[in-house]
């Protein structure tokens, strides 16, 4: 991911070392302080926050992953609708226009502004569509006993493309704008406005009703996994 | 609290990805996490230096934003440029202005108080400072929940542009300053993921027992 350029101080050659597990799964410190600590055993529902900083460690998801699955699928089936038919339309004296959330980001495209329409392409399409089909992939794949490693791939970069997934700034966006241009238009909402609408309770439903924890706790190890593909020495040496 | 110990003062890393704490081995600095293979530091590298880059670079595009048009309109009459304050104004009427002020929060309010806030924790955390460490991380997280609130305005010019084609009547286009305004907000946005909110803590650590 981002480059990891040092501050100066020499880089030991450490990439490659695997850091030695605790052996306890519930020692966790906290992200936003740094506090070491061991999370409770919880009731479903319930959810624990750090003493020192306040940030929510875990809560404990009921169901969470028929949950997310299903909202996933109907957020896809719905996610695909919003893009594929026109989302605001537009009529005054005798012209008539209309655009799809792809073309407002084709228009700007056409008109000299290029990175803006990459990043609303990226923050109002290709964002939503990755954490949507990120979502029905663990939530599918993590059903094993043991999930494979390379659902912890998606599961990495599932938080990123959730940061530049901006459905519901881009639902804002087209109230304002319509509005805007209803003072001097007829403005005619399109079908994809609303099916946004229900997409954007969709996606927060199913970001809710996650529990990565819950997956990382079952995920195979990386570092097992590479063992285990190294032949003989390595097994020879575990026994 | 005396007896709150981070992570860091025993020597384990926590993995940013997978939240498993780990040793890296004895000397290290860094090492990967035996569960999902990502790079670990103690904590983000060159964090302070970075989220500067990004912070000054929002900073210097938040000026062209501001002051450059962000749509121009083009009716029978002539052609005319909005900048996004002449946007908020524009909107400003008896039925408009909830509209209006969500424009002026969004757009101008967020940038420039995520902007100062940034700084400020910044600061505070190269002073050393070790006090209102709870609203230092709070004021973190309001920042990072509602910076993605200012790309609404990005989102109101692309749609009025590709919705307003009423050629020869009127048409409505990007202009230059959707670009530096697009520019604050993915800048702030990285500034953001950069910092590391585990420093704002580290200044009231016990210096003596750092990582073996």
């Amino acid at each position: 991911m981002a480059g990891r350029w040092s501050s100066g101080a020499p880089q030991a050659p450490a990439d490659e070392v695997w850091n030695q597990a605790m052996g306890d799964d519930a020692l966790i410190a906290c992200p936003d302080c740094d506090l070491l600590q061991r999370l409770p055993a919880l009731t479903a529902g319930a959810s624990a926050r750090c003493p020192r900083c306040g940030r929510e460690l875990w809560r404990h998801r009921v169901d969470a992953l028929d949950r997310s699955l299903a909202l996933a699928l109907a957020a896809a089936v719905l996610f695909v609708v919003a893009n594929a038919v026109p989302m605001l339309g537009l009529s005054a004296v005798g012209h008539s226009a209309q655009t799809t959330v792809i073309g407002g980001a084709a228009h700007l495209w056409n008109n000299g502004e290029q990175p803006v329409a990459a990043l609303v392409l990226t923050t109002a399409v290709l964002a939503p569509a990755a954490q949507i089909v990120f979502m029905l992939v663990i939530a599918t794949a993590a059903r094993r006993a043991r999930p494979p490693a390379w659902v912890g791939v998606l599961l990495r970069y599932h938080p990123t493309a959730r940061i530049w997934s901006m459905i519901e700034v881009m639902l804002l966006g087209v109230l304002v704008a319509l509005i805007k241009i209803a003072d001097y238009a007829t403005v005619i909402p399109g079908l994809a406005l609303y099916v946004l609408g229900v997409l954007v309770f969709l996606l927060a439903g199913m970001q809710a009703s996650f529990d990565p924890r819950e997956v990382w706790s079952r995920i195979e190890w990386a570092s097992q996994r590479e063992r285990s593909a190294q032949p003989a020495a390595a097994l020879e040496g575990s026994r | 609290m005396s007896a709150a110990v981070s992570a860091i003062d025993l020597g384990l890393q926590s993995c940013e990805v997978c939240a498993l704490p780990s040793r890296p081995a004895p000397g290290a600095e860094r090492g990967r996490c035996p569960r999902c293979a990502a790079v670990l530091d103690f904590r983000k590298p060159a964090s302070l230096q970075r989220t500067w880059a990004f912070l000054i670079a929002a900073a210097i595009c938040y000026l062209p934003a501001n002051l450059l048009p962000v749509l121009t309109t083009t009716t029978a009459g002539g052609t005319e440029s909005d900048t996004i304050l002449q946007g908020v104004v524009l909107l400003w009427s008896p039925t408009g202005w909830p509209l209006s002020l969500i424009v002026l929060v969004a757009s101008i309010m967020i940038p420039s108080a995520k902007i100062l806030a940034l700084a400020y924790l910044l600061i505070s955390v190269q002073r050393g400072a070790t006090c209102n460490e709870p609203q230092r991380v709070q004021l973190y997280r309001t920042v990072r929940f509602i910076g993605r609130w200012s790309m609404v305005d990005v989102f109101v010019d692309t749609f009025t542009a590709a919705l307003v084609q009423l050629q020869p009547l009127m048409a409505v286009e990007p202009a230059p300053g959707l670009l530096f305004f697009a520019a604050v907000v993915v800048l702030t946005m990285l500034a953001v993921e950069s910092f590391d909110p585990r420093l704002i803590w580290d200044a009231g650590r016990t210096p003596e027992v750092a990582h073996a």
